[in-house]
């Protein structure tokens, strides 16, 4: 046997230790695209245990690959190289508000609505809501600086977070940041390491900002016969004064797959909708609804819709919430992005996206987080058809160049991984991308930690085709 | 056909494209929570299907996980892209058991088990008769006494310890096959006695024969029914469970019926799947759509009709185990606990997490007893945070692992489990018509 195998064995107990093929397999993948078999799985519960690991992978060179519940999908846990996938999800979950502090020391599995529902006993917030809060860890959510619907009003993951705990790829532990709201003391590590997938070490406590919670939430639905008068509804109610807290869109083919898959009475014979939630005070918010609904109406819409009771407000979430497992039955593989445009290029975005859906005669609906600019344009596909899959890689590829061509970004919410890392330079020039590659390399010498994420292996192309 | 192109189709390869892996099933699953790995979620064992169906891990890797699966089915009620994992978990079932290499004693016994044991009305009743001439006899006092019962093999001296009083054969041979009113009958019932259920649950079936009469219906009791083949299926004997719900479909056409009512969970999420063994547009599938189209659950009968007042309070505080093949599969929820609620003076405190499963499921509990307790004391601990008086059931398998649960907490003091036919039979069940 391995050495690095031995050496793992004699500092975990045995539980914690995966070698079985059928296990390996099943940290082989998450909810993006590929499969790469790891050699070993450990599982860490407390921060010695991580030390340990990481050093005994340093030592050796293995390579070692932190890991959530595998919500990912943008590639983030995958082991593309072999080694060590580092399952972080069975950590004994602690959540300790300080609630007189406004923030929150959470241990790295703890499931992200978790969080939320703790700050809510003290009548407080967590703000970050991505689709995946119910499953995916606050680890997780670090590593890939997750965004959700809310992201418009309080922003994503790195938005919330004061300080972290992390053990370093040589088995160091570092403290960054600290409890205060303000805190200027030197280069600010703890927004380097949110979002930097892992690749800089492995985050084995947080200590994140809780807001108040909004006495009351209103929700608004619009209803437009064009796309582009959507998406100008959309950049005028944000430069009118309101800031809703989610403003969220939805094509006529999401429409339909959604009224196809669970009726919930949306109109289907609109070209587009925008449902749009405010929170604030019930006063605020009466007047605020006026406000939009006048905006919506003078810029176009077809009609907009005020539900009636708390019901029916969850009714019209609920619908938007069916969104992904509708599309699903459009066809079976989902490619979802999370290319970001300026609020303003919205409506531009939405054409480059119909151009692409016709040039390259692929299933392409889109919906998202249109408020912040987060798209989801989704390819809908089969991954069992090798021709089709090589249109879509084409597709996607011209869907990152719309972004950046527009001024946006290849991910809002989800991350490079490795889907996105072929089309880096794209967004931030030989050198920009160069200034990156040199913290990684001096943060991890030997490249241990999460290797073939964001940073493109030379000529490395988007690859969804199997073999 | 290639052999490739079998085992795909045998293992449904083609529903597991289904699942996009967004893990939204992992937080309902409990054995992914006692067992802590992704081996033993339903999104590790969806793909280690799909890995043996493209040759990339062998059918052994994928027993362990899948016999693991206490096919609780509480994934599917969370999953957004509607994956048919009870298909797919059948089939891996179905390959594992082609696959697998049997001693020619396994072999017997199996068979006997499977082909003889279970369908049989016979040796149903000698399994009743013998379980009461062993109470009755004192031999349960002595074995118990002189610790023989630990001698049994998996774990049986476990269950045998909560094993309800059973009837004499006597009283369970004067059972009435039909049930006729005078007046004029609300609904036609055949009665659906499940083979566990009939032997070791007899008092449980003439309660939910006795409440249905109080409700008004005429009550039959096909003679030629059979086991439900849900033990089959559980253990990937899918062609023998056909021939049950064939031999099944055929008793229960005999009368014309308005329900076909059972009264456990497990025995009902079988019955009501019926057609999903029949390959659509064949007759067979025909027959058992009709047959599906009647199956209810007592409680969604006895909820339904409303024809009974419950005169006797029942001062007590209880919690109520939901059978999660009732919930999940039959999505039966709200009638047990509407029923509940006509019970003057009881309490009904809902568990935190009513839908995670007891850990019982058919026979996993014997096949795998430790995991089984794993997933046991989780419930416990839910149970026992409620400080119940009693907890109340609907399926014969989650009642008895409820007992043992209370035996093993060491609280037979403080609470009992019962199926709730049984707590109706208590609370003065009268019909509004007498």
């Amino acid at each position: 046997m391995n050495e690095w195998i031995e050496a793992l064995q004699k500092h975990l107990p045995e539980k914690q230790i995966m070698t079985h093929l059928a296990d390996r397999h099943s940290y082989s993948f998450d909810a993006s695209f590929g499969e790469y078999l790891p050699e070993i799985v450990v599982q860490a519960k407390k921060k010695e245990e991580v030390v340990d690991i990481v050093k005994i992978a340093n030592e050796h060179r293995i390579p070692i690959y932190p890991r959530g519940q595998g919500t990912c999908l943008s590639g983030g846990p995958l082991p593309v190289n072999g080694g060590i996938v580092l399952d972080l999800s069975q950590w004994p979950e602690e959540i300790d508000v300080s609630a007189d502090d406004l923030t929150v020391t959470v241990s790295p599995s703890v499931l992200t609505a978790n969080i939320d529902k703790a700050a809510r006993e003290h009548g407080l917030m967590y703000a970050p809501d991505p689709s995946s809060a119910h499953v995916a860890t606050i680890g997780g959510n670090l590593a890939e600086n997750s965004g959700g619907p809310r992201g418009l009003k309080y922003g994503v993951t790195k938005d919330f977070v004061l300080g972290l705990e992390l053990v370093t790829p040589e088995g160091e532990i570092i403290r960054t940041g600290g409890k205060t709201i303000k805190n200027v003391t030197g280069i600010d590590l703890t927004k380097l390491l949110v979002g930097s997938e892992g690749t800089l070490g492995v985050i084995t406590e947080a200590t994140l900002k809780l807001v108040p919670k909004p006495p009351a939430v209103q929700t608004l639905m619009a209803v437009f016969d064009d796309v582009r008068l959507a998406g100008q509804a959309i950049s005028r109610t944000l430069t009118s004064g309101i800031l809703p807290s989610k403003m969220e869109f939805m094509d006529q083919a999401c429409i339909r797959a959604v009224e196809n898959f669970q009726p919930a009475g949306l109109p289907t014979d609109a070209a587009a909708i925008v449902i749009i939630e405010l929170d604030g005070h019930p006063e605020t918010l009466s007047i605020e609804k006026e406000l939009i609904q006048d905006i919506m109406k003078n810029i176009g819409a077809r009609d907009t819709v005020i539900p009636e009771s708390q019901e029916d407000a969850t009714k019209i979430w609920h619908a938007r919430k069916q969104v992904s497992p509708a599309i699903a039955k459009i066809k079976p593989t989902k490619v979802s992005e999370d290319a970001t445009v300026p609020r303003s290029k919205i409506p531009d975005m939405m054409d480059r996206l119909k151009e692409i859906k016709e040039r390259h005669n692929v299933e392409i609906v889109v919906f998202g987080h249109a408020g912040d600019g987060n798209l989801h344009p989704n390819v809908l596909c089969d991954k069992r058809d090798q021709e089709e899959m090589g249109r879509v890689e084409l597709a996607v590829e011209e869907i990152f160049q719309a972004a950046i061509d527009l001024g946006g970004t290849l991910s809002g919410e989800h991350g490079i991984g490795t889907m996105k890392a072929p089309f880096m330079e794209n967004e931030l020039g030989e050198v920009g991308l160069d200034m990156m590659r040199r913290i990684k390399d001096a943060w991890d010498p030997n490249g241990i930690m999460n290797p073939g994420k964001i940073f493109p292996e030379k000529g490395q192309k988007l690859v969804l085709r199997s073999e | 056909m290639s052999s490739v192109k079998t085992l795909q189709e045998k293992i449904n390869y083609d529903k597991t494209f289904d699942c996009v892996q967004c893990g939204y099933c992992l937080p309902a699953c409990p054995t992914y929570e006692t067992m802590e790995r992704e081996t033993h979620s339903p999104r590790g064992r969806i793909n280690l299907v799909k890995m043996v169906a493209e040759g990339k891990a062998a059918i052994e890797d994928l027993q362990e996980p899948i016999e693991k699966c206490l096919g609780c089915m509480a994934c599917t009620t969370v999953c957004p892209t509607d994956v048919q994992y009870g298909e797919i978990l059948e089939g891996a079932k179905e390959v594992i058991e082609d696959n697998q290499v049997k001693s020619k004693t396994q072999q017997k016994t199996e068979q006997f088990l499977f082909e003889s044991f279970f369908p049989s009305k016979g040796w149903m009743d000698t399994l009743g008769n013998a379980t009461w001439l062993y109470q009755k006899t004192g031999v349960q006092k002595i074995a118990r006494s002189f610790h023989l019962t630990k001698v049994a093999p998996m774990n049986l001296d476990q269950f045998e310890k909560v094993l309800p009083d059973l009837p004499s054969p006597k009283e369970r041979k004067r059972r009435a096959k039909r049930f006729i009113r005078k007046r004029p009958a609300t609904a036609k019932v055949a009665f659906f006695t499940g083979c566990v259920m009939d032997s070791m649950f007899f008092d449980t079936n003439q309660n939910t024969i006795e409440l249905l009469l109080r409700s008004g219906t005429e009550v039959v009791l096909p003679e030629q029914q059979t086991c439900c083949g849900a033990l089959h299926a559980h253990s990937g004997k899918i062609d023998q469970s056909r021939e049950l719900a064939k031999e099944n479909i055929k008793a229960f056409e005999e009368e014309q019926v308005d329900y076909i009512v059972n009264n456990a969970g497990g025995c009902g999420a079988r019955l009501i799947e019926y057609h999903h063994l029949f390959e659509e547009g064949t007759e067979w599938h025909e027959r058992a759509k009709q047959f599906v189209a009647k199956v209810k659950d007592i409680t969604e009968v006895l909820a339904e009709l409303d024809q009974i007042i419950y005169t006797k309070p029942v001062e007590k505080t209880v919690t109520y185990q939901p059978s999660c093949h009732m919930s999940n599969v039959q999505k039966v929820k709200q009638p047990p606990r509407q029923l509940m609620d006509k019970i003057l003076g009881l309490t009904l405190k809902e568990l935190d997490r009513p839908d995670f499963c007891c850990g019982s499921a058919g026979i996993y509990n014997i096949l795998n007893y430790e995991d089984s307790m794993d997933v046991l004391d989780v419930k416990m601990k839910d149970v026992c945070s409620k400080q119940p008086e009693g907890i109340v059931t609907t399926n014969p398998g989650c009642l008895l692992q409820m007992k043992l649960g209370i035996e093993r907490e060491g609280a037979s003091e403080e609470m009992d489990a019962v199926h709730l036919i049984d707590l109706l039979a208590q609370a003065g069940p009268v019909g509004k018509w007498e």
